[in-house]
């Protein structure tokens, strides 16, 4: 077999690399404003992405460069559903970006970098690797940040995000380093054989875990390391808050799958104790904050930090039932996401972002559906049934229940009931209050039809979580039974 | 399946259905059309919802109609559905009063007529679900979701304060909720099911006993409403539309009594007899206290959301009297407040329509000008005193017969609503309707319509036949109430 052919689990990663060279030569010979030659190249590359994962889909694991790199069920459904997010936002975010000056061939290459590093956690088997992948998408981001050069607000999230992001980098060095010292590998599996047949020095191990799980924290955005998500969710253009919002939680949530779980599960007993904390604090504050936002992206930022919170409460029960539902917690949160900031990406003209809670107000006055449409995503946000958020919700607690930790869940249940009332107010604001203005809504058709398809997959998997819950369960079993 | 296709699931999503037909009518010009969608769909739903009745098994009370399929394999959900002689009864009460509620608002509701009508379609659909539910999880959606259609109905086409009555009405609903939920999720570990009728058969310590039925307790008193936690009722009665207002009263209420006797009292039997004893205090207060409060009341549908907390206290007394008079007299109780108070705050709608006040003293007089409405009113004004031949007086009379039978005092308190209920509700009926013409409103009143008219009547009858001849309702409860009590006489401990 030549060596190429041994690569084929990696044959995605290989393939977008490549496609975003040609994309960003491409798009030096594409005249005007629209790209819509780049742009298609862009969605062609991530549907040929997706076949390409499927088409390489194995039953069982396959391992790659001496184990750095794993392709199981769980890393197929994870890239699938990133190819997914960011083609989403590639379609909501199009003519937001174009009528700002925006939509450049820089857009569409770091767009999918940032995918490409999101893609190579989710493979990651090596703390190295798992790192690297983590900067490629973290660098991307924070430039795609700054693109906005001439916004004074957009430079300063940037900064912000990249000078924290840097912090908390070094922290999970630092922890990895640690653990390294402690282990002698870098190797997911090797580290928790070590660890199991007791070899290592656990004063040392939980050492670093303590900076792991604080890096951690901070690239989820989880209390107390959540202070720069609502800046940069704020600051940065609403595309880049929804690419920054959705895929690379899925991402995160394989990184936290591979580092703690798999490679540190013998430590469980510590780490869980510590994303108690984590996952208490965070619902707390982003729920109770967000009570207080005038701005609808700094409210789903604070959202954003409560529903992290309510998916770390699957992982530390840390059964497979636990990761399972965490995985489909974080998926309905992305499926979520993407809609709320569809909305309102959809609701901006030029020159004017409908970023203010108030901008909401009357909507359903001025267009029936797409307040449906945004009461169908507040009411699964607030864990409402019948939507996907309800579910979401329903599994972690379950999950926590089963291994008895009956207070967290009645303090997560506690806040969830904080939590609706800011979601609530949303749907006060588009069907109770009187519109502000009577313009006529431009939609774009596009991006319409999106937000409808969006809000109705909130909504139908809500009735069908089934074959979803079935998938999570299947890909958590086959990362870590097989092992 | 008797029938060759799935009754149940035909009762549930037709309403459904219809409500997103409806809402494809889009705005206020196709209102017509809309209307006319509404009404067949309302009709339709009432109809596929009668061969419950006349297929109905009298005989046993084993569940029937059952619909089985898995749904949600990972929790072990099933989509399991099935009655018996209580649900039938509320499923039907709830398909009539939609057919009521659409014909009321004809033309009444003026803008966002397609919403108005689809938010009670879809509503009726998921109640019947709550009814109909045999899945713990099943019953929690259809539960929950009813809440998002009565959130909307009272804050879109509610009165001035409608946006606090309904967050009020969201949050203190979802917040008992919640805790149903944490409850059904430790009956889930416990018995590894959801199915509400494995739960009757699982032994329970008697601390999670006491654990569970308070957490039940949280989520259907706040729905029936029970004294302490009542408070949100009258503010979203005064502010809902008179639909809104119709469907709160006849069904949402009926709504928790009915968990009270599908979940609290044969889940956890022991602690219903141990806990008894609150429940009787707090029903008792709800009768006498709340009777009193609404005696004071200055706004008609203030006094009739008072006049319907203290109802429903005799309701919940009747329940945990654990005796088949109190039990059968509760459940008449609950269908007979549903026709009272539905007409009610009909006749309450007839006159805001009118004047636009709720306030009693802008009327006076009004026999003068709309004697038809005044008679229909004086009807249903002494229904809900419990007059003996109305409707109002089955259930009274059986569940004071039953409190006599445990205690005295228990029946001397609750016979007392006999003397408040009649003075507040005809006290109010004089001043809004005798007298003489009190100003320039009334005098300009004209009489109900031949719609209006047809809904009184119909109502009417109903409130009529339940009082002079309930058989037909007692004889379908007789077995599932007998059913009831033998697992409450049996300990689970």
């Amino acid at each position: 077999m030549s060596y190429i052919a041994t690569l084929f689990p990696a044959y995605a990663e290989v393939f977008l690399l490549c496609m975003i060279g040609v994309i960003l030569i491409a798009d030096q010979f594409v005249a005007g404003q629209n790209r819509t030659f780049t742009y298609l190249l862009t969605q062609l590359t991530l549907l040929g992405c997706s076949l390409i994962t499927v088409g390489t889909h194995v039953d069982g694991i396959a391992h790659l460069f001496n184990g750095m790199f794993v392709d199981d069920l769980m890393s197929d459904v994870l890239k699938l559903l990133t190819y997914l997010a960011v083609s989403m936002m590639l379609v909501y975010s199009r003519s937001y970006l174009i009528v700002r000056g925006l939509f450049t061939g820089e857009f569409l290459g770091l767009t999918l970098l940032s995918m490409l590093g999101m893609m190579v956690m989710i493979s990651a088997s090596n703390f190295v690797v798992l790192y690297i992948g983590l900067e490629i998408q973290a660098l991307s981001l924070y430039a795609m940040v700054a693109l906005q050069r001439d916004s004074a607000v957009a430079s300063e999230s940037a900064m912000k995000y990249f000078v924290l992001g840097a912090m908390a980098s070094g922290f999970l060095l630092y922890g990895m380093s640690m653990i390294y010292g402690g282990t002698g590998s870098l190797d997911v599996r090797t580290i928790s054989a070590v660890i199991q047949h007791g070899q290592a020095n656990t004063m040392l191990l939980v050492f670093g875990l303590a900076f792991l799980v604080a890096g951690l924290a901070f690239k989820l955005g989880v209390a107390p390391f959540h202070m720069w998500v609502p800046d940069v969710y704020h600051g940065a253009p609403t595309a880049m808050t929804l690419l920054i919002g959705s895929a690379p939680k899925l991402a995160a949530f394989a990184f936290v799958m591979r580092i703690l779980v798999e490679s540190l599960q013998p430590l469980m007993v510590h780490w869980s104790g510590m994303l108690m904390v984590l996952a208490v604090l965070s619902m707390a504050i982003g729920n109770i904050t967000a009570i207080a936002q005038t701005n609808i992206k700094r409210m789903f930022a604070y959202s954003t930090i409560a529903h992290m919170g309510f998916m770390l409460v699957g992982v530390l029960s840390g059964t497979l039932d636990g990761y399972s539902s965490a995985m489909f917690y974080a998926i309905a949160y992305v499926l979520m996401t993407l809609g709320g900031f569809g909305m309102i990406m959809l609701l901006s003209r030029e020159g004017f972002e409908a970023d203010k809670i108030d901008d909401f107000k009357g909507l359903n006055q001025r267009s029936p559906w797409l307040a449906f449409m945004m009461l169908i995503l507040m009411f699964s946000m607030a864990g409402v049934p019948p939507t996907i958020g309800f579910y979401a919700k329903f599994a972690v607690f379950s999950a926590a229940v089963q291994t008895g930790h009956i207070t967290l869940v009645v303090l997560a249940l506690l806040f969830s009931l904080i939590g609706a009332f800011y979601y609530l107010r949303i749907v006060k604001l588009m069907y109770f209050d009187a519109p502000e203005s009577h313009e006529k809504l431009t939609l774009q058709p596009d991006t319409a039809l999106l937000v409808s398809i969006n809000g109705l997959a909130v909504l139908l998997l809500g009735i069908l979580p089934n074959s979803l819950m079935i998938v999570c369960a299947a890909s958590v079993q086959q990362s870590l039974l097989l092992h | 399946m008797i029938f060759g296709y799935p009754l149940l699931s035909v009762v549930i999503w037709l309403p459904i259905v219809f409500g997103g037909l409806v809402l494809a009518t889009g705005n206020d010009r196709n209102a017509p059309l809309a209307r006319l969608i509404a009404l067949l769909g309302a009709l339709l739903g009432l109809l596929v919802a009668l061969p419950l009745y006349t297929g109905f098994d009298r005989m046993t009370s084993a569940m029937q109609f059952v619909e089985l399929k898995p749904w949600i394999s990972q929790f072990n959900i099933h989509y399991y559905l099935g009655v018996d002689g209580i649900s039938l009864l509320l499923v039907l009460l709830n398909c009539f009063f939609t057919l009521i509620v659409v014909i009321a608002g004809w033309q009444v509701i003026e803008k966002r007529v397609a919403q108005y009508m689809a938010s009670f379609l879809i509503m009726s659909g998921l109640i019947n679900g709550v009814f109909i539910s045999l899945d713990a999880m099943l019953f929690y959606v259809f539960w929950e979701a009813m809440l998002i259609p009565m959130f909307i109905i009272i804050g879109v086409w509610g009165g001035p304060n409608r946006v606090y009555a309904a967050l009020k009405f969201f949050l203190y609903t979802l917040l008992g909720s919640l805790l149903m939920l944490a409850a059904l999720l430790y009956l889930y570990f416990k018995s590894g099911s959801f199915s509400i009728l494995d739960y009757y058969q699982l032994p329970l310590p008697m601390n999670a006993q006491i654990l569970i039925f308070i957490a039940f307790f949280m989520a259907f008193a706040v729905k029936v409403p029970m004294f302490p936690v009542h408070t949100w009722l009258p503010d979203a009665h005064v502010e809902a539309p008179t639909g809104g207002s119709v469907i709160l009263a006849a069904i949402m209420l009926k709504v928790g009594a009915y968990g009270f006797i599908r979940f609290a009292m044969p889940i956890a039997p022991d602690a219903s007899h141990e806990l008894a004893g609150v429940m009787i205090a707090l029903s008792l207060i709800a009768v006498v206290y709340i009777g009193l409060v609404a005696l004071t009341q200055s706004d008609m549908k203030k006094l009739v959301a008072y006049s319907s907390i203290s109802h429903m206290g005799f309701v919940t007394l009747g329940l945990f009297l654990f005796n088949a008079y109190g039990m059968e007299g509760a459940l008449l109780q609950m269908i007979s407040h549903g026709f009272v108070a539905g007409a009610l705050f009909l006749c309450i709608g007839v006159l805001y329509d009118r004047v636009h006040s709720r306030q009693i003293v802008d009327y006076g007089g009004v026999a003068n000008t709309m004697p038809v409405f005044a008679a229909f009113f004086m009807l249903f004004a002494m229904a809900n005193s419990g007059l003996p031949g109305t409707s109002g007086f089955v259930g009274e009379f059986l569940v004071i017969l039953g409190a006599v039978k445990v205690n005295f005092w228990y029946a001397f308190a609750a016979a007392t609503t006999m003397v408040f209920g009649a003075a507040y509700t005809l006290w109010m009926y004089k001043r809004v309707i005798f007298g003489p013409v009190a100003n320039d409103h009334v005098r300009h009143l004209h009489d109900i319509g031949g719609r209006e008219k047809l809904v009184m009547l119909s109502l009417a009858v109903a409130v009529l036949l339940v009082g002079l001849y309930p058989l037909p309702l007692s004889e379908i409860l007789h077995a599932s109430v007998n059913d009831l009590l033998v697992h409450l006489a049996r300990s689970k401990i």
